[in-house]
């Protein structure tokens, strides 16, 4: 196996051993407290421009599910149509694996992907690193491969754009329509299912591929619109605001749009997740930080304000909504109950709320999926 | 909030470690009454077990040394008049207990409350056909099990079934009564086995090689809930969880099935409505989705303790304060003491939990495993790869292993059938087949683990074999090394796999690689358990060493303030929570002392491994490597190796060779008691006697020595092929059975030789000295004599029935002892007493397993006492004098025999118990009783079975026999002694052996009729027939659960304690009141 060397921004270093593609890398290095979900972690379209440490140690046990697709586009077992992290980092990778559903071994299905995966690394002591420094860029240098590699300041990319779908796409149960981007609302609007559902609009900033599965599976139709298209003629019957990568600050384009609709229609319900939630309290004039070393995890505690009503939950992201800025019309929804962190917002009148963790799971637990039905109990 | 109403609760504990029962009850009761006291409540425990933590001065605020049945809780409720009782802390004893104070209205009569789980969710959990019921309300998929009430239905419904079927019986823990059956016959068998336990059977499909997943749960009055860890079992379903190999978090399951199973748990736990901690046990098919629920324990449990202990997690703790009213939320996580409780651990590391079995101490004991528990312990290994945690684990299990490779060369005919088989042997059979060209998926065929374990201990071969194609020590390139080390490989290992062993020794091949290794830089890591994998600062200071790893997450003080105290590893048979509650009691003496207290100990069911118990905690093998790396992590003011047992006690001469500050007792004085011919040596210099021994060769040199001393002599090989380690041999069949059948005699391998006393006295000393000057001691009886092991026998403290002037001579030779040893610490000196003539057979310079029963009835903490002297503090001589007490303190032995199928339950030279009780009396009689309750016995109601052995023990038991008759009762009795009682006027009803067959009353058939209450049964010598005869009766009695006594002096005490005293006479006092 071919030694790999770890650099981050502040001049630290690591050595390891690679067990995927070879190639020099870069990217902002965060970790994961996850002891199970690689597959859904690296095709989370949220881990974009980003170097994922497992603090779990053990990875790979048991392999890869299949990459298949479903009619209506999506994947079966996976969150977007490929990984979309710059790479793993892991302790203990197990090259062999056992599952009924593993197809391929993570380090094969790495390498068919070129993403690098790195083992043999102490990231315990990696993440102890992360969590006093904060997030910072990394490096990952192959042997044999030079030093060179191509550097992005994360925080000045748009990841969002990345990582968004190009065009638009309308599911309705197990079929979909895919149309260009360029297509107007009312264009749009005569391609919507008439099977009597309700229409969901979906903001794509880099949606997990299990919130539209969770909508579908409720029983309405599903319109995937790119993060910056200006969906205000849509005659869609509840707004949703997708996760995504990256900073909030890049995504303008649908702050505006939301807001847009806020005015517009304020009886339309809207539901956020993650990058939605921050997006949404922009929208509603809120501010966003970055956090030192961000939440992912599965085992994240919030629970719901004003309530003894606790939740275990998902979580994958680096800023959050400022509880202080929200303006008087809101109010927090969620918290954290480790760190005091916003976890969710909810407009005090309007039928517009948000969640900073990831109720649809895939990977973590499931204890929050109720909050699409109580989006969908609003349409 | 907190219900302010509840201002006393009352515990009930789980009484004596049986298998199936063992000490994660004393770790969960100790929690709880900390979480109570934190909170200002007055707490009052009903324990027996004196040997506990729960039960030392400071955990509770009143303690009850009694059986933990309906009756003497009414009593103690009746005058302590609690608000609150907690039932879930004291494993099925106290379920049991508090479902039937529950259902006799006594609970709802003193107007007590039951905090925590509602009696109501426990009873749907308990009884299979409601349990069912809330789960089919629910849509969760369940064995489909026939509950049945006698055994033509039980037959009928494995029919429909289709075998192979699983047998259970309801209401029962630890799977008893519990088996596989793959016909009707076997099917009868079991049947009737296991309605003597429970009046209900259930009969369920068998899912044999199916994954077994267990996840724990906590649930709060606000319906909040979390799964704090799940587990997987390395062995598939058809092994009880508590004899299978345990791995947390499980490795195998994907995301999707993770999460299906742990949001199943959290509804089925809200469905019954549990308030504190449950475990739900899955069976999970290999091939798809599919799984059923196996069964949901309503308590704390052995899981829970193990998971507690796997993630951090206080789960016995915080179920305490669930059970008081509090919301998830408004509790701490108690390691990071900033984060909330409301969490799910995620952990950085794998833990893999080995059971302990004794198997070998039992005569004719079925080894194979099933889905009854017969593991008497276990052990936790914490490693950052599976392999290192396994090779730990293994090592840790304390027979001899050196991990997954290495081990000494096994005999196995049948590769095929061992691993179809399990047996208490079973990792050593992969082991055995991968050396014999096995594939794994060879080996999966017939094992059903998971390839993904067995990929992985292939791995650890492959490295092993690696090094072994190694020429030398140098040639071992850093890259294999370091992954060796990384993989769980010792120094020992290492240099065995290369030959170092051979050519140079054991010692000096360790060091070398220790050496070499070192100079490479390969050296272990230190990693917190922080629950939450770093994403938090964490406070605490519960640690591992790892070789994943390239830095320490402890920064050390070199302040040369640690003291160490080595622990007292897995539970087995001889060394069990008596050397936890020393461990502990050592850790608080260190700690209030200005020391920083550091315990090494690997034993997830013991208190001394709780988060809070120690200053640093190393979770963490006591093999001498290991110390050594911590030593020298620690640079240590000094090492406690006094108060852990053999484990430590063993290490002391070689970390006295390293310059460790052994503390106390000399490592030199320590060996000279060890070693037999030194230890001879000196009691001959000082004039003491000691039993006739020789250390002998050949088996004409053993027959010249008996020649010599005379028949019977206690016999004990070095090299032990299989059953007991040692035998009283009588006659010279028996020494030829013994020695040709079950060990080797050569030079290589000497049987030590020793004349025995018959009808001696067997007595106790355990006494603290400081620089050979004893200070404080006590000095107990044995009920029996002397033939029973020590550990197995009654023991009165303080003495009754010994002469003056024995105590006298006692004193003086223990005092000689101390003196010539130069004893400073903790130790004990076994003596015989041929009326007065004193014989001494052993003496450790260590802490004993009766320290806890004496400190506790003398009132007296004789390890803190030591552990003062052995810090150098300054201390005085007590003033009390154990023979002042108004009272009796009588300890009694528990056995497991009942889950050991087809052992003998005879007790001898060996061990045999697996716990203990201790219980206080005005006087021997009602002392006895209390204790002799509370290990299971009955006072029977109608009738009793007598053979009471030899010419000698018949007249011994002929006063009690009196006793009986006078007191009404109906006794049966076989040939001999029958004859022998009507002689001597004793009318009695003759039954027959099952030899003696079809002569009637056949004495079998009486037992099964239930027509017996008690049954004395000592066997005369250990000749064929006699064990056969009396074997069936013995082993019936246990399978019928008939209280049976095989000791004809227990027995007369017995007979007459309940003969003369009641139930009502047992006096309802609490610890302090004595």
């Amino acid at each position: 196996m071919s030694k790999v060397r770890l650099l981050l921004e502040d001049g630290s270093e690591y050595q390891g051993e690679s067990f995927g593609y070879e190639q020099n890398v870069s990217g902002e290095i965060v970790f994961n407290t996850a002891m199970t979900g690689y597959p859904e972690s690296l095709t989370d379209p949220s881990y974009a421009g980003q170097m994922i440490v497992m603090t779990y140690p053990l990875v790979g046990n048991y392999g890869v599910p299949p990459f298949s697709i479903e009619k209506n586009g999506l994947s079966t077992n996976m969150e977007s149509c490929k990984i979309q992290a710059v790479g793993i980092i892991v302790s203990d990778y197990s090259e062999t694996f056992s599952h009924w559903n593993g197809l391929e071994s993570l380090g094969s299905w790495l390498r068919r992907e070129h993403i690098p995966g790195i083992s043999g690394i102490d990231t315990r002591s990696l993440t102890k690193k992360l969590r006093e420094h904060g997030v910072m860029q990394c490096k990952v240098l192959f042997e044999g491969h030079g030093s060179a590699v191509e550097i992005e300041d994360y925080s000045q990319v748009n990841f969002i754009s990345r990582v968004s779908c190009k065009d638009i796409t309308i599911y309705h149960g197990t079929s979909s329509v895919r149309l260009s981007r360029e297509t107007s609302n009312d264009g749009i609007n005569t391609h919507l299912p008439q099977n009597g559902l309700k229409q969901v609009l979906l903001v794509d900033c880099g949606v997990k591929e299990n919130i539209i599965r969770c909508l579908l599976r409720r029983g309405v139709n599903v319109i995937r619109v790119p993060w910056d298209y200006d969906f205000s003629g849509i005659a869609y019957d509840g707004l949703f605001l997708a996760n995504g990568p990256g900073d909030p600050d890049t995504a303008t384009a649908t702050v505006d749009n939301i807001r847009k609709s806020m005015q517009l229609r304020p009886s339309t319900p809207i539901f956020g997740i993650c990058m939605g939630n921050q997006l949404l309290g922009k929208a509603g004039g809120a501010k966003i930080y970055k956090l030192k070393y961000g939440h992912r995890s599965h085992n994240q505690p919030v629970r719901e304000c004003g309530t003894n009503r606790c939740y275990v939950t998902s979580q994958n992201h680096g800023y959050a909504v400022d509880d202080q800025s929200l303006g008087s019309d809101w109010e927090p929804f969620f918290v954290n109950m480790n760190d005091g962190s916003n976890e969710g917002i909810r407009h005090k009148t309007n039928p517009w709320f948000s969640v900073q963790f990831h109720p649809e799971a895939s990977s973590g637990p499931t204890d929050t999926e109720y909050l699409f039905d109580e989006f969908i109990k609003l349409l | 909030m907190i219900n302010k109403d509840i201002k006393k609760v009352l515990i009930l504990g789980s009484g004596a470690l049986k298998i199936g029962e063992a000490g994660e009850f004393d770790y969960s009761g100790s929690q709880a009454l900390k979480a109570l006291r934190e909170e200002g409540i007055e707490t009052v425990l009903i324990n027996p077990n004196i040997a506990t933590v729960q039960t030392s001065e400071g955990v509770a605020d009143q303690i009850y040394f009694l059986p933990v049945t309906p009756f003497f809780v009414e009593k103690v409720i009746a005058k302590e008049r609690p608000q609150g009782i907690l039932l879930s802390f004291g494993g099925q004893t106290a379920l049991n207990c508090g479902v039937a104070l529950y259902e006799q209205q006594i609970l709802s009569k003193y107007n007590v409350q039951v905090l925590g789980t509602p009696v109501q969710s426990i009873i749907d959990t308990e009884d299979r056909e409601l349990f069912v019921k809330k789960l089919s309300e629910i849509d969760v998929n369940y064995i489909k099990s026939h509950a049945c009430e006698d055994i033509a239905s039980a037959r009928e419904a494995a029919k429909s079934l289709g075998y192979p079927v699983i047998l259970r019986a309801a209401y029962a823990l630890g799977g008893l009564g519990s088996g596989f059956c793959d016909n009707e016959e076997e099917l009868d068998k079991l049947a009737e086995k296991a309605f003597s336990f429970s009046p209900q059977v259930l009969v369920e499909k068998s899912l044999k090689g199916w994954k077994e997943i267990e996840y724990e749960v906590v649930r709060d009055r606000y319906d909040n809930c979390i799964t704090v860890c799940n587990m997987e079992n390395f062995d598939p379903l058809g092994i009880h969880t508590g004899e299978s190999i345990v791995i947390a978090p499980s490795q195998t399951l994907s995301n999707r099935d993770y999460h299906k199973l742990r949001a199943l748990s959290i509804k089925i736990v809200r469905h019954i409505g549990i308030v504190g901690e449950c475990n739900v046990q899955y069976a999970y098919d290999p091939e798809s989705e599919d799984y059923r629920v196996i069964e949901v324990n309503a308590r704390l449990s052995r899981s829970s303790a193990l998971a507690s202990k796997a993630t951090g997690y206080p789960l016995a703790f915080v179920a305490a304060k669930l059970g008081l009213g509090y919301g998830l939320f408004e509790l701490k996580n108690s390691v990071t003491k900033t984060t909330s409780a409301f969490f799910e651990p995620a952990l950085d590391y794998v833990v893999c939990k080995i059971p302990r079995w004794d198997l070998g101490k039992f005569h004719g004991v079925d080894h194979e495993l099933g889905s009854s528990m017969k593991s008497v312990g276990e052990v936790m290994a914490i490693g950052r790869t599976f392999e290192e945690a396994i090779q730990k684990g293994l090592r840790m299990i304390g027979q001899g292993l050196h991990g997954f490779v290495g081990n000494k060369e096994l005999n196995i005919s049948d590769i095929d059938h061992s691993l179809q088989s399990p047996t208490d042997k079973r990792i050593l059979m992969i082991e055995k087949a991968f050396e014999a060209g096995y594939t794994i998926d060879r080996i999966h065929d017939l094992t059903k683990i998971d390839k993904w374990f067995l990929q992985k201990l292939f791995k650890i071969l492959d490295t092993y074999k690696q090094l072994q194609s190694k020429e030398s020590l140098s040639s071992i390139d850093r890259d294999l090394l370091l992954r060796a080390k990384i993989e769980g490989f010792t120094d020992f290992q290492i240099s065995r796999a290369i030959g170092l062993e051979q050519s140079s020794g054991v010692d000096s091949g360790m060091r070398s690689v220790r050496d070499y290794r070192k100079s490479l830089g390969i050296v272990p890591y230190v990693k917190q358990i922080d629950t939450l994998a770093a994403e938090y600062p964490a406070q605490t200071n519960y640690l591992y060493l790892t070789y994943s790893g390239t830095s320490h997450d402890i920064e050390y003080e070199q302040d040369h303030r640690s003291v160490i105290v080595l622990g007292s590893g897995a539970y087995r048979i001889g060394s069990s929570v008596e050397f936890d509650w020393c461990g502990v009691q050592a850790l608080n003496t260190i700690r209030s002392n200005g020391y920083r207290s550091v315990m090494i100990n690997y034993n997830p069911e013991t208190v001394s491994t709780d988060y809070d118990m120690c200053d640093r905690l190393y979770f963490d093998e006591l093999t001498f490597e290991r110390v050594m790396d911590i030593i020298e992590l620690e640079t240590p003011h000094g090492v406690i190796v006094s108060t852990g047992g053999q484990i430590p006690n063993n290490l002391a001469m070689r970390l006295d060779e390293e310059h460790v500050p052994v503390l106390g007792t000399s490592a030199h004085s320590i060996d000279n008691a060890e070693d037999r011919e030194k230890f001879s040596a000196m009691l001959n210099r000082i004039g003491v006697d000691q039993p006739a021994w020789r250390a002998l060769t050949s088996m004409d040199d053993i027959n010249e020595f008996i020649e010599e001393v005379g028949f019977p002599v206690l016999v004990r090989p070095s090299y032990v092929l299989s059953g007991a380690a040692m035998n009283v041999c009588s006659n010279p069949e028996e020494l030829n059975r013994f020695l040709k059948l079950a060990a080797n005699v050569s030079k290589t391998h000497p049987v030590v030789v020793s004349k025995f006393h018959e009808h001696n006295k067997e007595i106790e000393m355990d006494a603290v000295a400081k620089d050979g000057d004893i200070i404080a001691y006590a000095i107990s009886e044995h009920i029996e004599f002397a033939g029973v092991h020590s550990g197995d026998a009654t023991i009165q403290f303080p003495p009754q029935k010994i002469y003056v002037e024995t105590v006298r001579q006692i004193k003086k030779v223990s005092r000689q002892i101390a003196k010539e040893l130069h004893i400073s610490g903790p130790f004990n000196i076994q003596f015989l007493a041929e009326q007065n003539h004193l014989r001494v057979i052993e003496c450790n310079l260590r802490a004993s397993r009766s320290f806890p029963f004496v400190s506790k009835v003398l009132k007296l903490n004789m390890i803190e006492l030591a552990t003062k002297i052995m810090l150098g503090i300054e201390v005085e001589k007590p003033s009390k004098n154990l023979f002042d007490l108004e009272y009796v303190g009588i300890k009694a032995s528990q056995f497991s025999f009942n889950r050991l199928q087809k052992a003998d339950p005879v007790l001898g030279v060996d061990m045999a118990s697996t716990g203990e009780v201790g219980c206080i009396g005005d006087n021997t009689a009602t002392a006895l009783l209390a204790s002799m309750l509370s290990v299971g016995h009955r006072i029977p109601q109608k009738s009793i079975l007598l053979s009471t052995g030899t010419g000698k023990e018949k007249a011994a038991m002929l006063d009690a026999a009196r006793e009986l008759q006078s007191h009404g009762y109906k006794i049966y009795a076989t040939g001999g002694t029958s004859r022998y009682l009507e002689e001597n006027g004793i009318s009695n009803t003759r039954v027959f052996w099952p030899s003696e067959a079809p002569s009637q009353p056949q004495a079998l058939d009486l037992l099964h009729n239930h027509e017996i209450d008690m049954v004395v049964n000592v066997p005369k010598d250990l000749s064929v027939g006699e064990l056969t005869n009396g074997y069936k009766i013995r082993r019936a009695s246990v399978d019928l659960n008939i209280p049976l006594i095989t000791n004809s002096r227990l027995a007369s005490a017995f007979i007459h304690a309940f003969c003369n005293y009641g139930l009502d006479d047992i006096p309802i006092k609490s610890w302090k009141e004595y």
